[in-house]
Parts: structure tokens; C-alpha cells; sequence
């Protein structure tokens, strides 16, 4: 046998009782275990910024109010986030998920003000015009060879340019659009995508003297913003799919090396394909669950929304170039960025500091992701 | 030779990229148990010819011969499926992936119901280490990224991949230009032990050497065409290395340098 032992780092001490396992075997140690994970950072990161606000901020930021104050920002960037966590992951960028957010916001104002349609219908016609819109972006990198980055810059102007152009067409002038909540329509579609949820829980925890309540008995916090029960939910759905799922191994391959992906029988191009396509469905998601929450839509949403999501998601652990990464550290990402945009309010500090904030986080983000990376490859 | 057909066999194989000639008339076979070298210099047509195996590019004309049967790789996939697997020379692997992974890629056994299908992590661990084993590489953790192991391992693991998969015909791409000594004797050793297991195998390389040390008859490759094929009891390792040169000028600049090149 060619003896081809690799040096490793072990510099512990051989245990004195005589194992019967080969020598090179080494004990993975708890410690590395941890070390591959990608969201640790996100996840040291947000329990920093906790405790820097748990120090500075006033009381009230950590009641459930207030809670529910940071995670409802955090939940509509959490799901845009995770959608470009996969992205990333799988070797390639959207830069037009910010735009998607106002123009798919138009379509699906336009869907229920001008058509009429009921809003089910509006709901997903306006997921079917994402995914198309989603799989043209991906389409387009992949039979041009062009750097995602530039193709979907140029759809960065594009969709934000066609929702003013639009808004304006459709409303005589105005960038804004309003009456969509009046002409949505009540039912249990409308619950599913606007209002909070739980309601029935909140009440039974104020009646019980769990949570706060206001001296007639209703809970001050009367349920979770339904925003964040889909956050929690895809980004549920989205780490299954990454580590338990063929699918998942094939977004890794393909953003790892699409070459090698492709040469082993990875179908690369659908893989990215369904990618782009999921994120301008996530940012069509994140439209709906607001303009139906304002009643309203306007040119400027989801402005630099796509600059935020892929921090939050390099935050999470996520390499700008591809095949590592994790949704459950973009969803911490996402939250991180909650709680330090609404945390500053609750402390003496200039809430313009955030941007200041952000800069930091991602460069710091970079660095150690890069750290992690050469750990993980033991790349030299 | 035997009467059954062999593995591979290839006739007249021509390949065009636009006004570019890249293969002009290949014809070559390979059987059941035997190391066929692919010898060439940079430039002869070898990556082209081996991509049109792999089902990479289709061949303009001539003939493919799996097991008798004519084929018509319209992917990568097809090849494989075929049993015609191709182990890159860098391409192989994802170095950030885990062994585990890597080693089930773009063929995850699943278990359970759609939508709700799990890769069957568990098993993909025991096999991978299963196989790691039998070759002789202690994965130390199934889990740690292939990243971590070196260029010989990889090739190692590149090719027992292959095999668990049931490839009937192996194509190695330079496995060991990037390799030093003990790590190239690794992978040699083993293309030995995937012979032995009845598997053909396609040794693609420029080192003479290293194709005569496990070859069992060679192939070179000049131009787009080929040379001549070779049995290993008709040809000596010095013909071979001039053969794969083209000529006079090697023997020449070896003679100068006082020694084979």
C-alpha cells in the first residue's frame, strides 16, 4: 500500500489508551464540526449585536413588540434574502430582485385595480409574470456567458424604469398607486397574505398572563405579522432543500463548479434556471405581503433592496463566489439587519449610523467567510 | 484477441469546430480489461477526442461503437449512462463540497415520497467511506470537504466514483501530470487494480512513462490522426517517446541534454 498519509494539524497529544483505529483516523472534534457550518458567523454576529443593544438600548426594544417591530422589516428583506442566498450559493447573482419587488408590486396592483381579477387570480398571475421575468434574467446568463452581475444590472433599470413608466400610465401621472387593499377583497386567501397570524394564540397567552395586555384584556401584540411566518417558513423550506435534497447537492455543484457539476451529470443550466426564477418569485412574494399590508404601491419599493439581500446573505455565510453558503445564515442575516436598523431607535445613537453599520458587518462578513473557507478546503 | 466486441471502438472519427480540423480519422478499440494509452502531444487532438467519448461533442462523421452498438451522445449523461465515465484531470472534483457529496453528485439516491424525497444521506456516508476504504484512502470524515485531501486521493476518488457506478469504460484525463511521485504511484496502482477488475480503461497522457508503466498498448495521437497503435511487446518506451514527438528534433535536443526528455 502506497502510504500517503496527509500532515494534518493534530498537535493534541496521542491518547495513552491504545486504539484499535488507524492513526490517521482523527476524532473530528466537536470544534471543526462547528467551524464547517456556514451560518456560524451570522449566527456569532447576531448573538454581538444583541447583546450590544441589550446594553445600550432601551427595555422596551426586547418585549415582544418590539420584537415584532425588528422582525418585520427583517422578514420581508429575510425572504428576499434567502432567495439570494440559494442564488448565490448556486454561482450567480440577481441584482434586479429590488426592482422586482416595485414591478411586480405594479403588475399585481394593476391585476386587482384595472382588471379586477380576484385577487387568488391576481396572486398568481402575478408569481407566473416573476417567474418568467425570473427565468429570462436566468436565460439570459446563461446562453450569453455574461456575468450575472451585469445582466441583471441592466434589469436593475430596466423593471425600475418600466414601474415608473407603468405607475404613470396606469394611474394619469401619479408614482403611486392606491386602493389595492380595498379592492383585494376579504377571505382566507387575503388572511394568508396580510394581517398577523396566531391572533387566537396571542389572545390565550394574554388571558393566561403570558404575554402584555391592555387593561380590556386584548394582547397588546394581537398576533405575528403573517411577513414573518412565510420568512420562518421558506427559510425553513429552503435549508431542507439545500442539505437534505438532491436539488440542494445540485445548486452547491453548480455554484462550486459548473464544469464539474455538468461533467457528472448535473443538469447546471436548469438548476440556475429554477434559481433566478425563485428569487423574482421571492421578491414577487415580498410585493405582495406589502403592497397588500400599505393598501397601496409606489416606484420606490423595494428600493436597494438588493444590495441589503445579498449583504444579509454574505452575513450568512454565503461566498460572493458561489457553492457555500446557507439559507438559516441569510435568515440570521436578515434579522441582524432588523434588529440594527430599528435597534438604533430604541438607543441614544444617530440611527444613520445603520449605513455606517452595514459596511462594517460586510466587510467583515468577507473576511471571515474567507477565513472559514480556507479552514474548511484546508486551502494553504 | 477475443471474439466479443470490444468495449469501445471508434473508426475514422472526424471532428470540425467551424473552418478547425480537430480530430481528421481517428480509429481506436479498447476491450474488456486492458489499459489502452492515449498518447499525444499538446495539441493532437486528445482533450477534443475524449470530450466526443464523454458525449461532450458529437463527432462530425465516422463511427462509435459501444459493445457493438452504434451511438449518439446527445449529452454527458448519455455517455455515462452508456458506461462510458471520464475522470477530468482538475475538473473532477468540487473542493468545497464534502466527500460525501462529491461522491454522489448529480446521482443522489433518494428515499421517500415527492415531494418530500431526502437524499439518503446515511447511506451515501457508509458507501463513501465503504469505497474509501477499499482503495485504500482513509477518509478520515465523509463530511470533511474534498478540498482537504490531495491531488492523488482526488484522482482516487474521482475514479472510485466511476466504478461504483458501474462504468464499463474508464477515460482519465492526465490523472497524473499534476501528481508527484508517490501520489502518481497511488493513482497507477489503482488504474492497475480497475484493470484487473475487467473495466477498459482510456489512459489519456504525455508521459511515456507513466503510460508504460500500466499500459497494456498504446495509441498516439498526432495532428488529429492516429500515429499507429501498439501493443506493449511490439514497442519500446524510447520508440514510443519519439513516435509521440513526431520525430528526429526530440532525440536530437535529448541527445544534447544527455538524456531522455
Amino acid at each position: 500500500m502506497v502510504n500517503t498519509t496527509q500532515p494534518t494539524a493534530d498537535l493534541s497529544p496521542a491518547p495513552a489508551v491504545k486504539k484499535i483505529q488507524d492513526e490517521r483516523l482523527r476524532e473530528v472534534s466537536l470544534l471543526t464540526k462547528i467551524m464547517r457550518r456556514p451560518e456560524l458567523g451570522a449566527l456569532a454576529g447576531l448573538v454581538l449585536v444583541a447583546i450590544f443593544f441589550l446594553s445600550t438600548a432601551d427595555a422596551s426594544m426586547f418585549t415582544l413588540a418590539g420584537i415584532m417591530n425588528i422582525l418585520s422589516p427583517a422578514s420581508q428583506l429575510g425572504i428576499l434574502a434567502i432567495a439570494a442566498a440559494l442564488l448565490m450559493i448556486g454561482g450567480e447573482f440577481d441584482l434586479s430582485i429590488g426592482s422586482m419587488v416595485a414591478f411586480t408590486g405594479l403588475i399585481f396592483g394593476a391585476f386587482i385595480t384595472l382588471s379586477g381579477w380576484s385577487l387568488p387570480l391576481a396572486i398568481a398571475a402575478t408569481l407566473v409574470v416573476a417567474a418568467v421575468l425570473g427565468g429570462l434574467n436566468g436565460q439570459m446568463v446563461i446562453r450569453t456567458r455574461l456575468p450575472s452581475f451585469i445582466v441583471t444590472l441592466a434589469f436593475l433599470f430596466i423593471l425600475r424604469g418600466l414601474s415608473l413608466v407603468g405607475l404613470k400610465w396606469a394611474t394619469g401621472g401619479s408614482t403611486q398607486m392606491r386602493g389595492i387593499g380595498d379592492q383585494a377583497g376579504e377571505g382566507i386567501i387575503r388572511e394568508l397574505f396580510s394581517g398577523n397570524a396566531f391572533e387566537g394564540v396571542f389572545s390565550w397567552l394574554a388571558a393566561h398572563d403570558v404575554i402584555a395586555k391592555f387593561p380590556n384584556g386584548t394582547p397588546t401584540v394581537t398576533g405575528m405579522p403573517v411577513s414573518i411566518v412565510w420568512f420562518i417558513g421558506f427559510a425553513l423550506v429552503a435549508t431542507w432543500l439545500l442539505l437534505r435534497t438532491r436539488a440542494g447537492n445540485w445548486i452547491f455543484a453548480a455554484g462550486g463548479d459548473a464544469n464539474a457539476a455538468r461533467n457528472s451529470g448535473v443538469p447546471v443550466d436548469r438548476v440556475k434556471t429554477a434559481l433566478f426564477m425563485l428569487t423574482a418569485c421571492a421578491a414577487a412574494l415580498v410585493a405582495i405581503l406589502t403592497v397588500l399590508d400599505a393598501g397601496s404601491t409606489d416606484a420606490r419599493r423595494g428600493f436597494q433592496k438588493e444590495f441589503e439581500a445579498i449583504i444579509a446573505a454574505v452575513i450568512g455565510g454565503c461566498l460572493l463566489t458561489g457553492g457555500y453558503g446557507s439559507a438559516i445564515g441569510a435568515f440570521f442575516g436578515a434579522i441582524i439587519f432588523g434588529m440594527v436598523s430599528i435597534g438604533l431607535t430604541y438607543t441614544r445613537f444617530d440611527s444613520d449610523w445603520f449605513q455606517v453599520f452595514l459596511g462594517a458587518m460586510l466587510l467583515l462578513a468577507v473576511l471571515f467567510n474567507n477565513f472559514i473557507r480556507r479552514k474548511v478546503t484546508g486551502e494553504r | 484477441m477475443d471474439t466479443e466486441a470490444p468495449l469501445i471502438d471508434i473508426r475514422n472519427l472526424v471532428k470540425h469546430f467551424g473552418s478547425v480540423i480537430a480530430l481528421s480519422g481517428v480509429s481506436l478499440t479498447v476491450h474488456r480489461g486492458e489499459v489502452m494509452c492515449l498518447l499525444g502531444d499538446n495539441g493532437a487532438g486528445k482533450s477534443t477526442l475524449i470530450k466526443t467519448l464523454a458525449g461532450v461533442h458529437r463527432p462530425t462523421s465516422g463511427e462509435f461503437l459501444v459493445e457493438g452498438r452504434p451511438v449518439a451522445f446527445a449529452s454527458p449523461r448519455d455517455a455515462l449512462d452508456a458506461g462510458i465515465a471520464t475522470v477530468y484531470q482538475d475538473l473532477a472534483m468540487i473542493p468545497l463540497m464534502s466527500v460525501t457529496r462529491n461522491f454522489f453528485m448529480g446521482r443522489e439516491p433518494v428515499k421517500g415520497i415527492w415531494p418530500f424525497r431526502n437524499v439518503d444521506f446515511d447511506h451515501c456516508d457508509e458507501v463513501t467511506r465503504e469505497e474509501m476504504h477499499k482503495i485504500g484512502i482513509d477518509v478520515r470524515d465523509p463530511h470533511q470537504a474534498v478540498g482537504t485531501l490531495s491531488g492523488g486521493e482526488r484522482q482516487c476518488v474521482a475514479i472510485a466514483r466511476a466504478v461504483y457506478f458501474g462504468a464499463k469504460v474508464l477515460i482519465l484525463d492526465e490523472p497524473t501530470s499534476a501528481l508527484g511521485v508517490a501520489q502518481t504511484s497511488m493513482v497507477l496502482k489503482y488504474i492497475h487494480q480497475v484493470r484487473s477488475k475487467g473495466l477498459g480503461v482510456i489512459f489519456i497522457t504525455h508521459n511515456v512513462r507513466h503510460a508504460y508503466a500500466v499500459g497494456d498498448r498504446f495509441t498516439v495521437l498526432n495532428r488529429g490522426k492516429t500515429l499507429g497503435t501498439y501493443e506493449k511487446s511490439q514497442i519500446q518506451i524510447d520508440e514510443l517517446q519519439n513516435l509521440m514527438a513526431g520525430g528526429k528534433e526530440l532525440q536530437a535536443v535529448s541527445a544534447e541534454l544527455g538524456g531522455m526528455v
